[in-house]
C-alpha cells in the first residue's frame, strides 16, 4: 500500500495515536526507573542511576533476572522444537484422533493459570521437583507449546506439498526435504512461535510464584514479592529491563528478515 | 509443424545420455472400492516420447505417480530397464519430473534451484555450478541464473523446472500436464522445446496431457486412458486413422458420428440410408467418419450416399468446412477451397468404404 491516497495522513495519525495510547502507560516505568526519590511520584524532580545500582548489586534482583532469561531461552528453544515437530506431525499424518491431540496441545491456553499452577504444584510435590529450575522450565515449556503450534500450523497450511514431492523426486531423502525445503519455507512461523514462547515464559508469574523458593525466583515473582514489602523504584528498573528484553526478542526476526533481503539483493547484483 | 526461429544450440554434452525403458505390468491402484488405475500393462521404449492421454479422472496422474514412487500400487509392478522398482522410494529412483504448477523452490534463486538435485547427489560445488549453467543454457535461460524464481513468467518458470529435472541426466523424464497453466502461444513454443530437448538428449519421456492436439504434436506414441484402463496404444497416425474404439475415435480429432444398426454387413442409419459396414457384427452400432474423408457431390440422380442440404460453409484459408444437414443429423466435411457450394444447395455425401469405421453401441 504505497499509494498516496488522501486518507493516508489521517490514517497514519490515527494509527500513531492508538499505538501511543496502548504503549504510553507501559513506558511510564522508564522515567520512573531514573528518579532520584524513593517513591513513584510524578513529576520527576531529579535524575539518578541509584535504582539501577541497587538492582545490579542485590543478588535477589539480578539473580531473578538471570533466572528469568535462562528459563525463557530454554523454554522457548524446547517449545519451538517440540511445537514445530508436533505441528508437522498433525499436518501430515492424517491421524484419526488428530483433532483431539491438537486440542490437548492447545489446552494450556484456555486452562486458567491459577488452576494449572495448583495442579503443577501438586504434581511436582509428588515428583520432588517443586522449587527446582527443571520444574519451572518444564512448566514453561508446556505453557509455551501452543504459542508455537499455532503459527507453525498456519505456516504449514500455505506450504505447497508438491514442493516436497518435487524435492523427493529430485533426490532428497526425508532429512534433506525437511532441512532444505520445508523448514526454510515455514521458518517465519517457527520464528514467530519462538518469540511468543519466549515472551510467554518471561511474563509468566502465577506458576512461577507457586514453584518459587528463596533461591529460585523469576523476575516477575521477585517484583511481585517486593511490592508487598517495600515500594521503591527498583521495581521500575525491573520493569524497564523486561520491556527491553521482550522488545529485543520481538524485533529480532524483523532484523534478520531485513538482513536476508539485503544479502539476497547483494547476491543478485555481483 | 515446422521448426521456427529456434537456434539449434548444441546440447550440453554432459546432459546427453541413453534413455531407459519402463515396463508397467498389471499395475492397479484402488481407493476403497474404486479403481483409479485398473490393471495396466504397458511397455515404454527406451528413448521414446510417450503421452498418456485421457479425460479428467481417467487415471493418468495416478499412473505417473506410481512410476515416480509417490503412490504405492495396490497390485502390479514397475520396472525400469528390467529392474523392479515398485517399492523403491522416489528419491532413489533417479527420475526427472516436471509438475503442472512449476514447483520451483521459492526460497532459492534460479541457479540454486537447478543445482538442487546435484547437491542431493553430493556433486562438488564448482561442478554443480557448471552443470547447472549448462542445463540453463539448454532451456535458454542462463542469463537469468541469479534471478529469484518469483520474478519469472510462467513459461520461464516451467523452463527452469525442465532444466532442474534434466540437470542430473535422469534416464526417464516424467511430465504431468506441464503446460496446462500456459496460454496457447506459449504452450506451442514449449511443446517445440520439449521435442527439441527430447531429440537432442535422448531421454525417455512420459508426458501426461488431456489435450489431444498436444498429444498429436509431441508424441512418438500415445496411450489413451479411459476409466483407469488403457484403450489403445499407438503412434498418432495409428490412433487417428485406425481407432480401436468409439471413444478413441471421438477423443482424437474431429469425427462425424452416425447412430444406426448393422444388419448383414450393411449399416442402416436411423432414417434408412444404407451404407457399407465392413465386417462389423449385427446389432446397434455407430459409424464414425472424419470430415476430411467425406466427399461432397451435387445431388444429381439417385447415386449411393446420403442426401443432404448445405447448412453453412466456412472459409478456412487452405480449405473450407462444410456443414451438411441430413435426415440423420449434421455431417461436417472438409472440402477444397475452390468448391463453390452455398447454403441451401442440395448435395449427396459419400466416402470410401475403408474411410469409415463402425463400432458397436
Ligand atoms: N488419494 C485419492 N483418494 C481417492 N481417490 C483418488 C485419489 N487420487 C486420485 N483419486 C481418484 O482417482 C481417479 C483418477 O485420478 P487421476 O488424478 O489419476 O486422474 P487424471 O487422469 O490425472 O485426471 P486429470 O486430467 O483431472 O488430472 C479420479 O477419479 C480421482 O478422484
Ligand atoms: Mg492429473
Amino acid at each position: 500500500m504505497n499509494q498516496r491516497t488522501p486518507v493516508r495522513l489521517p490514517l497514519a495519525l490515527w494509527a500513531g495515536v492508538t499505538a501511543l495510547l496502548l504503549v504510553a502507560p507501559t513506558l511510564v516505568v522508564i522515567p520512573l526507573s531514573f528518579t532520584e526519590r524513593r517513591s513513584f511520584s510524578f513529576p520527576i524532580e531529579g535524575w539518578s542511576l541509584q535504582w539501577y545500582e541497587r538492582f545490579f548489586t542485590d543478588p535477589r534482583w539480578y539473580g531473578a533476572l538471570g533466572t528469568s532469561i535462562a528459563v525463557a531461552i530454554g523454554a522457548a528453544l524446547v517449545a519451538t522444537v517440540a511445537g514445530t515437530l508436533a505441528a508437522i506431525a498433525l499436518d501430515r499424518a492424517r491421524l484419526r484422533y488428530g483433532w483431539l491431540i491438537r486440542a490437548l496441545l492447545l489446552l494450556p491456553v484456555v486452562v486458567p493459570q491459577i488452576v494449572a499452577a495448583v495442579a503443577i504444584f501438586g504434581t511436582y510435590l509428588g515428583w520432588g521437583i517443586s522449587g527446582t529450575p527443571l520444574g519451572l522450565l518444564l512448566a514453561h515449556i508446556v505453557l509455551a507449546i501452543p504459542f508455537v503450534v499455532i503459527p507453525v500450523s498456519t505456516a504449514l497450511q500455505s506450504f505447497d506439498p508438491t514442493l516436497e514431492r518435487a524435492a523427493a523426486v529430485l533426490g532428497a531423502g526425508g532429512w534433506g526435504r525437511f532441512w532444505q525445503v520445508q523448514l526454510p519455507l515455514i521458518s517465519p512461523g517457527v520464528i514467530t512461535g519462538f518469540v511468543f514462547a519466549f515472551v510467554t515464559s518471561l511474563d509468566e508469574v502465577v506458576i512461577a510464584y507457586f514453584l518459587q523458593t528463596p533461591t529460585l525466583r523469576s523476575l516477575p515473582v521477585q517484583m511481585y514479592s517486593s511490592v508487598t514489602v517495600e515500594t521503591d523504584p527498583t521495581i521500575a528498573v525491573a520493569s524497564s529491563l523486561m520491556l527491553v528484553f521482550s522488545t529485543i526478542v520481538i524485533l529480532l526476526p524483523r532484523f534478520f528478515a531485513a538482513r536476508r533481503r539485503r544479502l539476497l539483493k547483494a547476491k543478485e547484483t555481483p | 509443424m515446422s521448426k521456427t526461429n529456434q537456434s539449434p544450440g548444441a546440447p550440453a554434452a554432459t546432459l546427453q545420455q541413453t534413455g531407459r525403458s519402463v515396463r508397467l505390468s498389471g499395475l492397479s491402484k484402488h481407493y476403497g472400492d474404486f479403481a483409479a488405475v485398473d490393471g495396466i500393462d504397458m511397455d515404454i521404449r527406451a528413448g521414446e516420447l510417450l503421452t498418456l492421454l485421457g479425460a479428467s479422472g481417467s487415471g493418468k496422474t495416478t499412473t505417473l505417480s506410481m512410476i515416480a514412487g509417490f503412490t504405492t500400487p495396490t497390485e502390479g509392478t514397475v520396472l525400469i530397464d528390467g529392474e523392479e522398482i515398485t517399492r523403491v522410494p522416489p528419491h532413489k529412483r533417479n527420475l526427472g519430473m516436471v509438475f503442472q504448477h512449476y514447483s520451483l523452490f521459492p526460497h532459492m534463486n534460479v541457479r540454486t534451484n537447478v543445482e538442487f538435485p546435484l547437491k542431493q547427489r553430493g556433486v562438488p560445488k564448482a561442478e554443480r555450478r557448471r552443470r547447472a549453467m549448462e542445463a540453463l543454457e539448454v532451456v535458454e535461460l542462463a542469463h537469468r541464473a541469479q534471478a529469484r524464481v518469483t520474478e519469472l513468467s510462467g513459461g520461464q518458470q516451467q523452463r527452469i523446472a525442465l532444466a532442474r529435472a534434466l540437470v542430473f541426466s535422469p534416464s526417464v523424464l516424467l511430465m504431468d500436464e506441464p503446460f496446462g497453466a500456459l496460454d496457447r502461444a506459449l504452450r506451442e513454443k514449449m511443446q517445440m522445446e520439449v521435442r527439441r530437448i527430447h531429440r537432442e538428449l535422448g531421454v525417455t519421456v512420459v508426458f501426461v496431457t488431456h489435450d489431444q492436439q498436444e498429444a498429436l504434436t509431441l508424441s512418438d506414441r500415445i496411450a489413451v486412458f479411459e476409466r483407469g484402463r488403457i484403450e489403445q496404444v499407438g503412434t498418432p497416425e495409428d490412433l487417428y486413422e485406425r481407432p480401436a474404439s468409439l471413444h478413441v475415435a471421438t477423443f482424437l480429432g474431429e469425427s462425424n458420428l452416425l447412430p444406426g444398426t448393422v444388419d448383414g454387413g450393411v449399416f442402416v442409419t436411423r432414417s434408412g440410408s444404407r451404407l457399407s459396414a465392413g465386417s462389423a457384427e449385427n446389432g446397434p452400432a455407430t459409424l464414425v467418419v472424419r470430415p476430411e474423408h467425406v466427399r461432397v457431390q451435387p445431388a444429381t440422380g439417385t447415386g449411393a450416399g446420403i442426401a443432404a442440404t448445405v447448412g453453412e460453409v466456412v472459409y478456412l484459408g487452405a480449405d473450407k468446412r462444410l456443414v451438411a444437414v441430413t435426415a440423420d443429423g449434421e455431417i461436417t466435411a472438409r472440402i477444397a477451397a475452390a468448391e463453390g457450394y452455398r447454403p441451401g444447395d442440395d448435395v449427396r455425401l459419400g466416402w470410401e468404404p475403408g474411410a469409415a469405421a463402425v463400432f458397436p453401441g
